[in-house]
């Protein structure tokens, strides 16, 4: 716990982590500034849900050991928006959080889905049961937003509003954010900072230094993302093949 | 979606209108559709239904002997009578007494034992293995222990209709209890619920689906177990009329007894199908 210490928000020191069957994590260290948006690149398997479960505080089957400091207020988002179906949108938001019926309509309303209060979550399309999901983070105030691919369930068009969205509310409520995405673009698009993950330990971090104008934005965009693709061993034949996750990636190759 | 001008749809639309006409898409939803439909609003009835027709037309037409089945009608008459008589009404509160008070604490020692033996380790192994071989044991062969230990009066029938009645409750709350997803538990942690807020909102409201299809099946057994309850050794009681009206061979009175009985058995699943729709409304499922 680190109430009232202001910097760092996250500080990670020596973490290992490892597990049967999943990733492992080789003695990393984090350091998470109040406010900073940081994104988390990395195969399958470089240990990147590994890490964020372990910040979580959900990872009770890994085996390890180092250093964790949290803020006090984190929130989680994961890649289904995982509402309880027995409770209605309202109730969802504010899950473990007492009283507050107003802050939950305001968050609803913030993720524009006010007068859906009384609404089942079946009810919703993917892309509302998400925003609903921001709700419920938001809700709680949090100094720590840890997100697991929380877009890469939807479909493109609600991913871009999706990326707005919630580049507007990290703006109001300015929580330090970890997102974890195997998307290049909304990397760059999202983040302050991107770091790439590679088989337990951090192998770049890279700060997204865009300059303000147009043309100039578009340059160190396109050589951040031919940056980042190279580094997690993809061939950057054209700017859109930024889908790629994972090291099995064989473009007109065999398949078995 | 607002966000995208109205105009962009606008000739589209018109170009696939102007074409020919096409098949009504209606065609293709029949075709494509699995799920059975709207239910009507008493089709449970029809089965039923169609039985009492089947045994109207045999006992009509003289093929079914009343010695050996009595018509629908004489059920009625006869019931008509008993009713006046006061004895029908009088054995029916008595049944349906034992038959509550055993459901409710067999629903109740079901639920309980279902929680302790789903959320605790230790409770599992002591309480699942127990409540297996109490399975493997007929209610029949409780009978004997049961009047020795409890008298043959009220509170013996009541013990062994909870005891006919927890089973179905305690296996299929169980059953849901531990197949509660983990990824709702995870969620729980990140939300920092406490102890008894994860019961609250995660555990009981994810075990409710389980729980009503036991309840479902122990409602059932509950009659089943007064049935017979009643005809070992009571003295009041639907059981009881029909022994007596046995030993005097009124088939006409028996018959009231068993359609009564058919009665009750129907009413209480449909009250708890009823229950079941009512508390889970938030399901999207097939059988809506």
């Amino acid at each position: 716990m680190s109430a009232g210490v202001d910097f760092p928000a996250v500080q990670v020191r020596r973490l290992v982590r490892s597990f049967t069957v999943r990733g492992v994590l080789g003695g990393l260290d984090l350091d998470i500034a109040p406010g900073e948006f940081v994104a988390l690149l990395g195969r399958s398997g470089s240990g990147k849900s590994t890490l964020l479960r372990a910040l979580a505080e959900i990872d009770h089957e890994a085996e390890g050991s180092g250093e964790i400091r949290l803020p006090e207020r984190s929130a989680m988002i994961f890649q289904d928006a995982r509402l309880l179906p027995w409770m209605r949108v309202l109730d969802n938001v504010l899950l473990g959080v007492r009283g507050q019926r107003d802050r939950g309509r305001e968050a609803l309303a913030e993720v524009g889905l006010a007068g859906r209060e009384r609404a089942w979550p079946h009810e919703l399309s993917g892309g509302e049961q998400q925003r609903v999901a921001l709700a419920r983070a938001l809700v709680r105030e949090p100094k720590l937003l840890l997100a697991d691919e929380p877009f890469g369930a939807l479909d493109a068009l609600t991913r871009i509003q999706m990326h707005a969205l919630l580049r507007r509310l990290v703006m109001v409520h300015a929580p330090a954010v970890l997102l974890v995405t195997h998307d290049v673009d909304e990397a760059i698009l999202l983040a302050d900072r991107v770091l790439v993950l590679e088989g337990g330990r951090l192998a770049a971090d890279l700060p997204v230094d865009l300059p303000g104008d147009e043309i100039g934005r578009r340059r160190r965009t396109t050589e951040l993302r031919a940056l980042l693709h190279r580094l997690l061993g993809v061939e950057d034949s054209s700017p859109d093949d930024h889908e790629a996750d994972g090291p099995g990636l064989a473009l007109g190759g065999q398949n078995g | 979606m607002n966000a995208y001008p109205e105009g962009l749809h606008g000739p589209i639309v018109h170009a696939a209108t102007s074409a020919q006409p096409l098949r009504p898409a209606r065609h293709f939803a029949l075709k494509q559709r699995l799920s059975p439909g709207k239910p009507a609003r008493f089709g449970v009835l029809l089965g039923p239904g169609l039985l009492l027709l089947y045994w109207s037309v045999l006992s009509a037409t003289g093929w079914l002997d009343p010695r050996i089945l009595p018509p629908p009608w004489t059920a009625i008459t006869t019931a008509i009578e008993l009713i006046r008589e006061g004895r029908l009404q009088d054995n029916l509160a008595v049944s349906a007494w034992r038959a509550m008070t055993g459901l409710a604490f067999g629903v109740a020692i079901g639920v309980t034992l279902a929680l302790i033996s789903g959320l605790s380790l230790l409770g599992g192994y002591v309480i699942d293995g127990l409540v297996q071989i109490k399975r493997g044991v007929p209610i029949l062969a409780l009978i004997p222990f049961m009047i020795l230990w409890l008298g043959i009066g009220e509170t013996m029938k009541v013990t062994l209709i909870a005891t006919a009645v927890f089973f179905p409750v305690y296996i299929n709350t169980h059953n849901a209890l531990r197949a509660i997803d983990i990824r709702h538990v995870e969620l729980a942690e990140t939300v920092r619920l406490s102890r008894w807020q994860f019961l609250r909102y995660v555990v009981i409201p994810g075990t409710l689906p389980g729980f009503l299809t036991g309840l479902r099946f122990s409602v059932t057994s509950s009659w089943l177990a007064l049935v017979v309850v009643e005809q070992l050794n009571a003295t009041s009681g639907i059981g009881y009329m029909v022994t007596l009206a046995r030993n005097y061979a009124q088939t006409d009175v028996m018959l009231v007894g068993l359609v009564v009985y058919a009665l009750l058995g129907f009413g209480s699943d449909a009250a708890v199908r009823q229950l079941e729709r009512h508390l889970l409304s938030w399901r999207r499922t097939l059988g809506r």
